[in-house]
């Protein structure tokens, strides 16, 4: 029984010229009540993104983040 | 991260809270107070700096008894009467004596509470008979603020494990079995007191949107509270009293008429015209809210365009900063201008939360369940219409309860099977090479509940839901499917879905007459009084499966007078009564 590999929009965005997550700064994850964004590792340096399409639109990330570098739009579904 | 491991540890506490949203906090700040010694733990899934339903802070309290405005005696009748009178006043009682004692404690713990010119607090009346709501101008910081006293406390705070089954042995509560949510790595954690405070089961019905986590509650209330206190052999009452909220559409948040009322907002059909008298959440206000969706007058909405300017002001103000502030980027992308449209709104899907209903895990008025040593407090616990201040208070009462229950007890023995058990049951999901996705089985366990438990009840559509019900948990059993730790606390949190929703199932069946307005409308069966003026309490039978007893109910504290008792059966508006 092989998964799909369905696409969805997620609602979280994390602007990367602001995400500090380079300096090791993990703030927006740590305060996820649904525990939805990770750090990735790219070429151009660590970045804070939503991994799970789980959202409450709740908005600790966006206003925690210490730079503004998240921003929690509605989700497509509800929007 | 996400990776899934292999291991387990064991703590030792004295008393252990599960949940650190708003009664958790209070119950571990009241407990180590009173005993500085005691080994105190906190446990969250999220984290307590931001968890649970006042993650983002909360606009005010929506039934604060201050001195004055309210009195406790009062206050007990208005809420015996919004639950048709079936309600344990004991609990309710000793909430309004003692609730305004936890306002001045959050006063000095930095949340301000709005004040007249004259320094009085500025209770506003929304309820039918009395006068209990009160604003917070710094609503936001509420999270902030206790996570200061418990840092001073030292508080030990666990975060991001899962609590999945309370231990027991000697015939009390033993501790509990947590999963790490993001390395699903086991803590098994003795305690001689547990203080449950898990919040709402708010991702039972499926929101109209389709979204999964698009819900009315904070999404990671899953109602894990429930289902450990049911599988721990506590008892559950009236569960069949969902809560139901009037929301906005889509959005799916509070439309907070509480706010938007005291300063001119109201309920109105698609004319504009006014149709309950109050805007107080009841059964009763449900139904009508629901009669009017379905009648050529609908749909509902939230009408403040008739209001001035500055009020609209100061009502989006509030709105977008506490609670739900994404409302404001919501109507943002509709075009929507509070000015200028009604605010379109629609009722909820159903999930159990005595905030706004009676159903949860039954307690007294120490917050005691009927398993010794376990204590439940806020959203899960059966105290009706408690809101935030109730989730405090009655989290404190559990916290002070349980360090005195704690002086006489040491750890109760356990079966070292029950770890093995549900290891077995929590990882194996992770031991197959294929299967079904978690978030498959959480969608259709939820959309047969819109299709089948929904109010209006029938019996013959509910007895199809505990079939199909049946046919997921044997899907669930046998063939769910997670690639990580995070997939694997979706997987717990399905497993905990289909238990509130068969469970909700046959809470539903058991009581054959109507109550509490659309919440248990059963359109088969009329109000009985004579047979059905009393609680119904689920626990787990011996063959597995939800067993009910009828459970008379307390004598009443304060006295109901006959010509107050339908004082919330009286909800339309009358014929001849014109909009403002």
């Amino acid at each position: 029984m092989p998964l799909a590999q369905t696409a969805t929009t997620v609602p979280v965005t994390v602007d990367q010229a602001l995400c500090i997550a380079d300096k090791g700064c993990t703030v927006c994850v740590d305060v996820c009540p649904l525990d939805v964004l990770r750090i990735a590792e790219t070429d151009a340096g660590k970045t804070a993104y939503m991994k799970y399409d789980e959202c409450w639109y709740c908005m600790p990330c966006e206003a925690d983040c210490p730079t503004g570098a998240v921003t929690v739009n509605l989700p497509y579904l509800l929007k | 991260m996400d990776e899934i491991l292999d291991g387990i540890t064991q703590i030792d506490c004295d008393i252990l809270v599960i949940g650190g949203g708003t009664a958790g906090p209070m119950a571990a700040l009241k407990a180590k107070r009173k005993n500085p010694s005691a080994n105190v733990v906190l446990l969250d899934k999220a984290n307590v700096k931001r968890s649970g339903a006042i993650s983002m802070g909360m606009d005010g309290l929506n039934n604060s008894v201050i001195p004055g405005h309210a009195t406790p005696e009062q206050y007990t009748k208005e809420i015996t009467i919004a639950n048709d009178g079936i309600c344990d006043q004991a609990a309710v009682y000793r909430y309004a004596q003692e609730c305004y004692g936890i306002i001045q404690e959050l006063d000095e713990f930095g949340i301000r509470f709005q004040k007249d010119q004259n320094g009085e607090y500025d209770v506003k009346k929304v309820h039918h008979i009395g006068t209990y709501v009160l604003p917070m101008p710094n609503g936001d910081t509420v999270k902030k603020a206790l996570y200061r006293q418990l840092r001073k406390a030292r508080i030990n705070i666990t975060n991001r494990y899962m609590a999945t089954r309370l231990l027991t042995g000697d015939g009390r509560v033993a501790g509990a079995i947590c999963v790490n949510t993001r390395t699903a790595e086991f803590l098994v954690v003795r305690a001689k007191a547990v203080i449950m405070c898990l919040g709402a089961a708010g991702r039972l019905g499926l929101p109209t949107s389709g979204y999964l986590y698009g819900t009315y509650e904070n999404a990671s209330n899953s109602g894990e509270g429930y289902t450990m206190a049911y599988h721990a052999g506590a008892g559950l009452a009236n569960l069949e009293c969902y809560q139901i909220n009037p929301l906005i559409k889509d959005y799916n948040g509070p439309a907070c008429a509480y706010v938007a009322g005291p300063m001119g907002g109201y309920t109105a059909n698609a004319a504009g015209e006014r149709f309950i008298e109050c805007d107080y959440w009841s059964g009763q206000m449900m139904q009508e809210f629901f009669d009017e969706l379905q009648s050529g007058k609908g749909p509902v909405f939230l009408k403040l365009n008739h209001l001035a300017g500055e009020t609209i002001s100061e009502i989006e103000r509030v709105l977008h900063i506490v609670e739900r502030p994404t409302r404001g980027h919501f109507h943002a992308g509709r075009g929507t201008d509070y000015r200028k449209q009604m605010i379109e709104m629609h009722i909820s899907e159903i999930g159990f939360c005595s905030g706004h209903s009676a159903s949860g895990v039954y307690v007294d008025e120490n917050a005691r369940t009927t398993v010794p040593g376990l204590y439940a407090a806020g959203d899960m616990a059966n105290v009706p219409h408690n809101y935030m201040l109730g989730a405090f208070t009655h989290g404190a009462f559990a916290g002070e309860d349980a360090v005195d229950y704690i002086a006489d007890v040491d750890f109760a023995g356990f079966d070292q099977g029950m770890v093995e058990a549900e290891r077995t049951r929590v990882l194996a999901p992770t031991k197959r090479d294929d299967g079904i996705p978690p978030n498959q089985i959480e969608y259709k366990t939820r959309r047969l509940v819109n299709d089948y438990l929904q109010p209006p009840k029938v019996t013959a559509k509910m007895e199809l839901a505990q079939s199909r019900f049946a046919e997921v948990r044997a899907d669930m059993e046998s063939a769910m499917y997670v690639r990580d730790a995070h997939e694997l606390m979706r997987a717990l949190e399905a497993s905990t879905i289909l238990d509130c929703a068969d469970m909700a199932a046959a809470a539903s069946l058991y009581r054959t007459e109507s109550r509490w307005g659309l919440y248990h409308n059963r359109v088969e069966y009329e109000k009985d009084d004579e047979n059905w003026f009393c609680h119904t309490i689920m626990t787990k039978g011996a063959d597995g499966l939800p067993s009910s007893r009828k459970q008379a109910v307390q004598p009443y504290v304060v006295e109901i007078g006959e010509d107050e008792k339908d004082a919330y059966s009286r909800q339309r508006v009358g014929a001849g009564v014109a909009a403002e």
